[in-house]
């Protein structure tokens, strides 16, 4: 079950521009495990879209089949969702884009779910450059299955009741940056204070713009000897910086020291600042981020941040030159050809 | 060599061109067909293809009927031979009295004679190697050279030819005089050593009316344009692959936007049918028309969806161009046989709405038709077409379009109907009681008809829940939706003989113009059959009276299990013993001969004397 929550408001809660409380965001209360990393997460996407005061029926809510695509029914109530087949996101999510380029796509999926049973999917997703926030997270089990291990866990790796992972890790971020993903970005359901301004950024962002959270299984993959637990990931985290996030209509007024930082103007004016912990990293270079996730990973570090983005990507409709009117939104009147055309087309036929 | 008895005939003939895949011969073979259309006549042709890019002998099947029958007849009067590697097969495939056109530049091997058919040589590589220098032109024109030669020997009419080529070459008028030269030299040849016509040839006639000449994959793919479709997402599998590229074809013409130049449609080529039908059913959700085609191998895959499409009631266009089976075997061979899996996709209990059509025209009126469908029922819509109707140009009505119509969106929830509204909006609510709901798009209102769609573990109002009962209670919903369905969808067409009889065939998709012809000659012999052409599933009430009312029901199908028989016994509840099934499944179309000689067997056996109308009512208690 799910239960709708109380709807009393405070009458001094803090509203948006569109004048929406956090309420107007908020979803149906969670079922997860208590102190499940997913629940963070869905809090931070909650945070992250009140503050850019985006309607929330603006938004296509878009999952796949596990503990953390059940989330979207906990957060973005206002906004319609779909908990399509396990590992099939990514193509709902093209249909649906497709079908509609004005609204905005949040996918929420899980480890299991894009680096198993959804990898052909995610990478086509990728490499299509679909205009579309997708969310991993990430845990290295499969929860709602009780804990198997996912192709994401480290060798060595165990989860509470397993043997030690004998499989080299998929990295989803270095994956998806390999296949041309235009926002690539890794966090940790932990740290919202650098989850939330990612999450608005990879919104912003016109293309793929992927998110790798590590997000703690407390019930199968938290306790010693998992690399994806709590206490690992907070000892062996490192950022690639701090992301600030300005939306268009705000201005900067944060001066940063050059040469340590990074600035990206995005399509709608919006821009993303970087205030770089590490400045081997270039956030226009595949290859630096490449290269440093791998560095990080050798010093048995975990590399979180803003990784990559490429401001001027061409997402899907602009590849394929689909109409600027959502196609859902034509009538007869632009589809229909008619039946005189059909009489010359019949007389082609003879 | 030259048999004493040839066979004699006027505008009935089945001739079959033996060529190598790849070398050309399909333009010059579909020429052929089109002169003998324009000459008024009724043609059937048929691609018998490998699945091979080149090399491997394919073969062009081409029935001409005065009668009008289209149906594949069996038999062959005329082979034009041009593939060495298949000729001793070839040779043995003529009728007694046919004949044996062939390539006589290199001596043939005299073992492979026979003295029942005439052999007829033409020297098409001497002539090309006389003619031209360069190897692509021989290998091209060799082909219109025996085009050119049959124009001489069964009398088409040289000027239809030289019309089809004009036309052909639209805008490349260079081309025209070579290929009508190439064609005189064909000509030439064969008037000069021939006794010209043979005894088999061509007269004109006005047989046609305004029919046209179309396969049905691109009927489909215009009938996806006419019906509204803006998306597409589909992965290649033959024999469904013309039915996206026609789509595409027509959409580049007829679906830019005077104002911008876009695209008023997406096409994405997906990376699999997992993803193809996934796209379909997320820009379905999201409120567009969309759709993809697949053949067998395809439907498997697309299974899972199809079962979360019907649960999550999610509008759902699928077109099925059926072949014979898995990718290695016969791909490219024609069969009926994805009825039960298509019918019964996916997991728990699920049933699918399938409609098939039986000529190009009602490709694209059903394809067409298919969106109003599954947008008024909120469910999977499976067309169920096959190689022989979707890649062979089949004859067919015109096409044509009511400009007054309107596409039926189905049970939608607007903004303001959601403002107006008092009660909370329920996704699945059966609101009219004929168990389908209403639906909302998603973004249509801030703050009301928002749900989230999953499954099945959900209530009325898509809230999650795994209570039994509610479970239970949408089951239920989905079954009366299913009876709706029966009301939607197209009748079948019923043709009683003129007194009426006893005995009754059932049929549908491409086995129905062989059984019109097949009844024909029963009736001839005197035995009177009346038919009943199925059109879609769930069946409706006429089709379950029509098996009641007939003694003998025969179900006539291309496939080995009778699937369309166990869909009729499981769903109408008939007793097997009632449905006597008339099956062909070698890959090649059924014939009317065939089915004829099946239902013959069956009475001669079963000594059934046909009854009048009257009296098998009489009996039908006795059932
Ligand atoms: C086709 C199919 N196979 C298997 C399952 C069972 N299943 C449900 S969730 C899941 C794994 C989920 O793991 P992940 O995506 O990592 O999500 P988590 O629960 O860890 O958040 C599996 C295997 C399914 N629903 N569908
Ligand atoms: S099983 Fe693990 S992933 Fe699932 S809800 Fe519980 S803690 Fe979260
Ligand atoms: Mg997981």
């Amino acid at each position: 079950m799910s239960y709708l929550k109380p709807s009393f408001r405070h009458p001094d809660l803090p509203v948006n521009d569109l004048g929406y409380t956090k309420k107007n965001y908020e979803g149906a209360i969670s079922t997860l495990c208590a102190g499940c990393g997913h629940d963070s997460i869905s809090s931070a996407i909650t945070q992250a879209i009140f503050e850019l005061s985006i309607a929330p029926h603006n938004i296509a809510k878009m999952s796949g089949i596990g503990c953390s695509s059940k989330t979207p029914t906990y957060f973005l109530g206002n906004s319609h969702g779909f908990n399509s087949v396990h590992g099939r996101m990514p193509s709902v999510a093209t249909g649906a884009n497709m079908a509609n380029r004005d609204m905005i796509y949040v996918g929420v999926s899980g480890d299991g779910d894009t680096a198993s049973i959804g990898m052909g999917q995610f990478t086509h997703a990728v490499r299509r450059n679909v205009n579309m926030m997708y969310i991993v997270e990430n845990n290295g089990c499969y929860g709602l299955t009780k804990g198997q291990d996912s192709a994401t866990s480290d060798v060595g790796s165990k989860s509470k009741k397993g043997d030690p992972n004998p499989f080299e890790p998929i990295d989803l971020a270095s994956i998806a940056l390999q296949l041309g993903a235009t926002f690539v970005a890794r966090s940790f359901s932990g740290d919202k204070e650098q989850l939330i301004p990612l999450i608005k950024a990879a919104i912003a962002h016109q293309g793929f713009a992927f998110i790798d959270v590590v997000s703690p299984c407390v019930t199968f993959n938290n306790n010693p000897g998992s690399t994806k637990g709590y206490e690992y990931v907070r000892d062996h985290l490192a950022a690639t910086g701090t992301v600030d996030f300005v939306p268009m209509k705000d201005e900067i007024t944060t001066s940063y020291e050059a040469g340590t930082s990074q600035e990206v103007t995005l399509h709608d004016g919006s821009v993303v600042h970087l205030h770089k912990a590490d400045s081997r990293l270039d956030i226009h270079s595949r290859r630096s981020a490449l290269a440093l996730i791998k560095d990080y990973k050798a010093n048995d570090q975990l590399l979180t941040g803003l990784l990559y983005m490429d401001p001027d990507s061409q997402e899907l409709h602009e590849t394929i030159q689909s109409s600027n009117k959502p196609l859902r939104a034509l009538t007869e009147l632009d589809l229909c050809p008619g039946n005189k055309v059909l009489t010359s087309i019949n007389a082609s036929l003879r | 060599m030259t048999a004493t008895n040839t066979i004699t005939s006027v505008n009935d003939l089945v001739i079959k061109f033996a060529n190598v895949n790849g070398s050309g011969s399909a333009s010059a073979n579909n020429m052929f067909a089109k002169a003998v259309f324009r000459m008024g006549l009724s043609v059937s042709p048929k691609n018998i293809f490998p699945s091979n890019i080149q090399g491997l002998p394919t073969w062009y099947e081409v029935r001409v009927s005065d009668k009008g029958y289209i149906g594949r007849r069996g038999g062959i009067d005329i082979m034009v031979c041009v593939n060495p590697q298949s000729m001793a097969k070839d040779i043995q495939e003529v009728s007694p009295g046919g004949f044996f056109i062939y390539d006589n530049t290199k001596p043939m091997d005299l073992r492979l004679l026979r003295n029942d058919i005439t052999f007829i040589g033409l020297p098409l590589m001497r002539i090309c190697l006389d003619e031209y220098n360069d190897d692509r032109q021989r290998q091209l024109f060799k082909n219109v050279i025996y085009v050119g030669a049959l124009a001489a020997l069964i009398n088409i009419e040289f000027d239809v030819l030289t019309g089809l080529i004009a036309d052909q070459f639209e805008g490349k008028e260079k081309l025209i005089a070579p290929n009508i030269h190439a064609m005189e030299l064909g000509f030439q040849y064969a008037q000069k050593h021939y006794q010209c016509p043979l005894s088999i040839s061509l007269q004109r006639r006005d047989n046609l009316g305004d029919k046209i000449l179309m396969d049905g994959n691109t009927a489909c793919g215009l009938g996806a344009v006419y019906g509204g479709a803006t998306m597409a997402g589909w992965y290649p599998i033959t024999p469904s692959t013309s039915v996206v590229e026609g789509y595409e074809k027509y959409c580049k013409r007829l679906r830019i936007d005077p104002g911008t130049g876009k695209n008023n449609y997406a096409i994405i080529q997906a990376e699999d049918e997992l993803a193809a039908i996934g796209m379909v059913i997320g820009a379905s959700w999201n409120g567009a028309r969309a759709f993809t085609a697949t053949s067998g191998p395809g439907i498997s895959l697309m299974s899972e969806f199809l079962g979360l499409a019907y649960f999550a009631e999610i509008p759902t266009v699928l077109i099925d161009v059926q072949r014979a089976g898995p990718s290695t075997g016969m791909p490219t061979r024609t069969q009926q046989s994805d009825i039960t899996a298509c019918a019964y996709a996916s997991h728990g209990d699920t049933k699918h709405v399938l409609v098939f059509p039986s000529t190009p025209k009602e490709c694209f009126d059903m394809t067409a038709e298919a969106f109003d469908l599954a947008e008024q029922l909120q469910t999977p819509i499976i067309m169920l077409t096959d190689l022989d109707l979707g890649m062979n140009d089949t004859m067919s009505d015109p096409l044509d379009w009511d400009d007054s119509r309107q596409y039926k969106r189905g049970k939608v929830f607007t903004a303001e109907d959601l403002e107006s509204m008092s009660e909370r909006f329920g996704r699945y609510v059966d609101v009219d009681g004929d168990g389908i709901p209403y639906r909302t798009y998603p973004g249509t209102h801030p703050t009301k008809g928002s749900f989230f769609t999953r499954g099945t573990s959900r209530d009325e109002y898509a809230v999650y829940t795994e209570d039994g009962s509610e479970y239970e209670k949408n089951m239920q919903r989905l079954l009366k939706k299913w009876e709706t369905a029966k009301k939607y969808v197209p009748a079948p067409e019923i043709i009683i003989a003129e007194k009426g009889s006893s005995i009754g065939v059932l049929h549908f998709g491409t086995s129905t113009d062989a059984t019109m012809e097949a009844i024909d000659y029963l009736t001839r012999d005197g035995l009177a059959v009346d038919s009943c052409r199925i059109r879609a599933f769930p069946f409706n009430q006429e089709i379950e009276d029509f098996i009641d009312s007939h003694r003998t029901v025969f179900v006539v199908e291309q496939n080995r299990d009778a699937q369309m028989r166990s869909l009729l016994v499981n769903d109408c509840e008939i007793n097997p013993k009632h449905l006597i099934p008339v099956l062909n499944y070698d890959g090649m179309p059924i014939t009317a001969s065939f089915i004829q000689g099946k239902i013959v067997d069956y009475m001669d056996r079963a000594k059934v004397t046909p009854l009048r109308k009257d009296s098998a009512n009489d009996n039908t208690a006795n059932l």
